[in-house]
């Protein structure tokens, strides 16, 4: 990483919901930034807007105005066939509830992002062969061909990361990955979070606990769609989350 | 996706819920072989029957008499006479036998055994060969014995059952109406062709049925009426020709034209292809019934398939998430439920054939499996289940990823 390029940038982005007298504005003017290779959280209190940003950060929906660019390209306009083949492409996701498809093996799991692969599809022995290599990455190398239900939270949510990085995307998105866990397993996966960074990978983490935040680089405080501040690495709130959320009221 | 990668995630998805799966193909399953097994009856009626129809002897004219409309007062003008019958053996070309029938019925009685309208058939000495008959035991009447008004009487099959029992009937007198006659021979069993039951009438020299049973006080002026005349022709001859002659004979015999004929010539490709029509029709009666139990299949599979939309939407979701788009989901809903019906239509046609050989070997009814009600029936599953798995695929493809993904 010579030069640092940047992965996601939004100008003025917003979304509402509904039409007329009953929508509601859930982002108001987001402007953010992340380069390559950083660990940001995006943090909230519920309602902030963390969601719906995450959303539209995942391409999983499309701002209502505004412009967003993902790895230098403007998706804020794309049809969803285009969208699919850039979750596909460019983004990884890690969610709260693992997502993993019932009764089909860790190894399937890791492999299904190739299936879906216009661009370089591959065989299907590179692709396991991909699969596997990612699975020994997560630490999971002995339970390739377990399936979820026999497996731990914490197991099953490196599965999920390992399905997350196959298809080599710019960036990660996680949606409180540890909220479905232990303190033990939340802690393991945030190192093997901290272990991916420490490669090069890009992460945006959505969560609401600053305790999981403060493991990044900089975490963007939403309140009320906007953002409120940005506080850096390693550093504590300026205004912790309930705080702000007082303030605004 | 590849199509090959859809098939493999739609096999996979029926293998995880083989009991459901197994539910949903059950109606085409149903709907496959019922449309197999009702052809095959179907068929097998048919052939039987129009084995019947060759087996009342083959190359045969038939020329029935009609009365033609008289006015009140008027005498009723009986269309066909006896002698219309030698009129056609000797003046028409390709003709090899004429074989009479003329009909009745009376009270016959053995014994302590009386049978009520007993079916009296006269008829002349070339019947047992024109019309396929076999003599079991005794004899046939002969030239003579018709000529003669001989008072002798050969039994169907079962007559002569009901009549005698275990008794040999060969020599016995047997009564019918007030007229006693001496039994001279019974006929093999022959069965039922069409609507003639061959086996419970009683046939008697027409020169007998003539005299006793339908005396006519017309017969001096006209010759004795006659319900039907039987003509074989050689197989080599011209149809159409001998038609045309026995026609034109006939209208100048009877001094009509040929629109007031009172009479009316048919073959047997006539009766074979009216009976054809009947049995196709029939026949394709019970493809539309098989084939209705086939959409029913349909909306079975479509029904599962919207159910089985929406219990996994969740895996739509995550597959959107990580990239499928909606051809993705759409293809492999529509893959999933082709692939059941296919499998369906599998397995119908082969309970179809293995019903219909059981169904034809276990009961009276002969079945033919006809490799065209196969085709048709397997083909109809697969489009059944393209065009009722479309919706359900359609809905899916039409998830929102974010919802879906939500979808508890």
């Amino acid at each position: 990483m010579s030069v640092s390029h940047t992965i996601i940038k939004t100008v003025d982005i917003t979304k509402v919901y509904g039409m007329g007298d009953i929508s509601v504005s859930a982002l108001r003017g987001i402007n953010i930034q992340i380069q390559q290779g950083e660990f940001v959280a995006i943090m909230g209190p519920s309602g902030s807007g963390k969601s719906t940003l995450m959303h539209i950060l995942g391409c999983l929906s499309q701002p209502t105005s505004g412009q967003y660019f993902l790895d230098g390209v403007d998706v804020s306009h794309l049809n969803k066939v285009q969208l699919a083949a850039v979750r596909n492409q460019k983004i990884g996701f890690i969610f709260q509830a693992y997502n993993l498809l019932a009764r089909t093996t860790a190894l399937q799991n890791v492999t299904l992002p190739l299936l879906y692969n216009r661009v370089s599809p591959g065989t299907k022995e590179e692709g396991l062969e991909k699969a596997r290599t990612m699975l020994e990455l997560v630490g999971l190398g002995t339970r390739m061909n377990h399936q979820p239900h026999e497996l731990s939270g914490g197991q099953q949510q490196r599965v999920a990361i390992a399905r997350a990085l196959v298809n080599n995307p710019v960036m990660v998105i996680a949606d409180e990955p540890t909220g479905n866990l232990d303190t033990r397993s939340g802690t393991e996966i945030m190192n093997l979070l901290h272990q991916l960074h420490e490669r090069g990978t890009t992460i945006v983490m959505v969560t609401h606990d600053s305790k999981t935040a403060i493991h990044t680089q900089r975490t963007i405080n939403l309140i009320d769609g906007m953002v409120d501040n940005i506080t850096h690495n390693g550093m504590h709130f300026s205004r912790p989350a309930e705080e702000a959320q007082h303030e605004a009221l | 996706m590849k199509p090959s990668e859809a098939l493999t995630i739609a096999w996979e998805a029926i293998l995880k819920n083989k009991v459901r799966s197994f539910l949903t193909m059950l109606g085409i399953i149903i709907g496959v072989s019922a449309v197999i097994i009702m052809v095959a009856i179907s068929a097998g009626t048919e052939a039987t029957i129009s084995e019947q129809i060759t087996s009342l002897g083959s190359n045969l004219v038939f020329i029935q008499g009609a009365m033609t409309r008289g006015g009140p007062g008027q005498v009723p003008q009986g269309g066909l006479v006896y002698d219309d019958a030698g009129a056609v053996e000797t003046g028409v070309d390709g003709v090899t036998a004429v074989v009479v029938e003329q009909n009745s019925s009376e009270t016959v009685k053995y014994g302590d055994v009386t049978l009520d309208d007993v079916e009296i058939l006269g008829t002349t000495v070339g019947f047992p060969s024109v019309r396929d008959m076999e003599i079991s035991d005794g004899r046939y009447f002969n030239e003579q014995e018709n000529e003669r008004k001989s008072k002798v009487a050969v039994l169907g099959y079962s007559l002569a059952q009901g009549l005698f029992g275990d008794t040999n009937p060969i020599g016995q007198y047997i009564k019918v109406g007030n007229t006693k006659l001496a039994v001279i021979g019974v006929f093999k069993e022959k069965g039922l062709v069409g609507n003639t039951d061959f086996d419970s009438r009683l046939y008697l020299p027409i020169q007998v049925v003539f005299q006793k049973f339908t005396p006519s006080m017309f017969a001096r002026f006209m010759g004795d009426s006659v319900r039907m005349i039987y003509v074989e022709v050689d197989p080599e001859a011209n149809l159409d020709n001998i038609i045309t002659q026995i026609e034109l004979l006939l209208v100048k015999r009877h001094d009509v034209t040929l629109d007031t004929a009172d009479f009316s010539v048919t073959t047997q490709q006539d009766i074979i292809a009216t009976q054809e029509s009947t049995t196709a029709a029939f026949r394709s009666l019970l493809a539309w019934v098989a084939g209705v139990s086939l959409i029913v299949g349909g909306i079975g599979i479509m029904n599962i398939m919207l159910v089985s939309v929406t219990e996994r939407t969740r895996e739509i979701g995550i597959r959107q998430s990580i990239g499928a788009t909606p051809n993705d989901i759409r293809l492999q809903f529509l893959t999933e439920a082709l692939l059941l019906s296919i499998i369906g239509g599998v397995i119908g046609v082969l309970v179809g054939v293995g019903g219909a050989y059981i169904f034809g070997s276990l009961s009276d009814m002969r079945t033919v499996i006809s490799i065209s009600s196969i085709v048709l029936a397997f083909g109809s599953s697969a489009i059944v289940g393209a065009f009722f798995g479309y919706y359900p695929a359609n809905q899916a493809s039409k998830l929102d990823p974010i919802e879906a993904l939500r979808y508890e």
